[in-house]
């Protein structure tokens, strides 16, 4: 039996399909969930794909966090299961304030379609744990609004707790700051990617649902779909998460 | 017989938090050259949204807006917001 990872279908969603598909490749049994009902359908994990949900007015992802699924995304994280946001996923999630910061719009104020390269944190998290070694990853972002910022204290925060999943990376290697080659929106620190306090929500801007096959031209996303595939097994079957600890109030919400 | 209630109009100014970083008035600024306009500075672009909000009394529909605006026309770690009545 293939464990069953549920994807969060708004109105403008539309890397769905690339979920569907990244999911089947990593051995999961994808399950669409449809943002009017709040009923998860008994999935072990959930995606929030990218697209641009309900039209990305007012801000991207507000809208969408008043919806009735994401009620139901907020116990499921409250309970602490294994949920990933893509790109929009991941605006969705900083929205509901389920993860910390705010994604503002790119520092150069365009739309940013291209490749970037990612250094994963901590690989022994729930979304890094099946990425192996740490070496830069190439893959997709597509965003207008991707610009990750919080305050100085909650960033220093983040990058003491561990929150730091991926950072965007130059050429050379080293950590993309603002200003940099390798940064595509001028996200501070080069933070492509956070994880909550307790370490069981996770979101980032680029897409590794689209980096899965060699026929997409990278396979370096993989790892991190087959991350939140594992996480959800062991989460449906002993009920735990290694990588995580229990949940603290939210950081970063003044 | 239910309380008469009534309507009042209200609008929300939403601006960006001094200190962030505010792409769309930095590119507002910079095309100001372009119109031979000079001595302008520290653009700021924000968003402004009016409604009627029905309730017994003008207080009431205030803290209603506050609230809507604190929830959800602005996000509090990246933006401020001002309410205005309107006549």
């Amino acid at each position: 039996m293939s464990v069953r990872i549920g994807i969060v279908l708004f109105p403008g969603s539309n890397r769905d399909i690339d979920a569907v598909n990244a999911l089947r490749v990593a051995g999961a049994e994808p399950e669409i969930l449809w943002h009017e009902s709040a009923d998860l359908a008994g999935v072990a994990g959930i995606l929030l794909p990218g697209g641009f949900a309900y039209g990305d007015y007012l801000r991207a992802g507000v809208i969408a966090r008043f919806s009735p699924v994401m009620r139901a995304v907020a116990d499921f994280a409250a309970a602490g299961g294994p949920v990933l946001g893509i790109c929009n996923g991941f605006q969705v999630l900083a929205e509901a304030r389920l993860l910390p910061g705010a994604l503002l719009r790119n520092r150069g104020l365009r739309f940013v379609c291209r490749e970037v390269t990612l250094l994963p944190e901590h690989l022994d998290s729930p979304f890094t744990r099946e990425i192996g070694e740490r070496r830069g990853l190439r893959m997709p972002v597509a965003h207008g609004e991707g610009c990750y910022y919080a305050d100085d204290a909650t960033l220093d925060e983040l990058e003491r707790d561990g929150g730091v999943l991926w950072r965007y990376a130059n050429p050379d290697g080293s950590v993309a700051l603002p200003d940099d080659p390798g940064n595509p929106n001028g996200s501070l620190r080069g933070i492509a990617g956070v994880r909550n306090v307790a370490g069981n929500v996770a979101g980032l801007m680029p897409h590794p649902e689209t980096a899965v096959e060699a026929i997409l031209g990278s396979e370096d996303g993989l790892g991190i779909i087959r991350s939140l595939v594992v996480s959800a097994a062991e989460w449906s079957s002993t009920g735990t998460l290694t990588g995580t600890r229990p949940a603290t109030p939210a950081r970063g919400a003044a | 017989m239910s309380d008469p209630v009534s309507a009042f109009r209200f609008a929300v100014n939403v601006t960006p938090k001094p200190g962030i970083l505010d792409p769309q008035g930095r590119a507002v600024e910079k095309s100001l050259p372009h119109l031979g306009i000079s001595g302008v500075s520290k653009v700021r672009v924000g968003r402004r949204v009016e409604l009627t909000v029905e309730a017994a009394d003008a207080a009431a529909a205030r803290a209603v807006v506050d609230h809507l605006a604190g929830e959800l026309l602005s996000n509090p770690l990246m933006e401020l917001f001002e309410v205005e009545a309107l006549g």
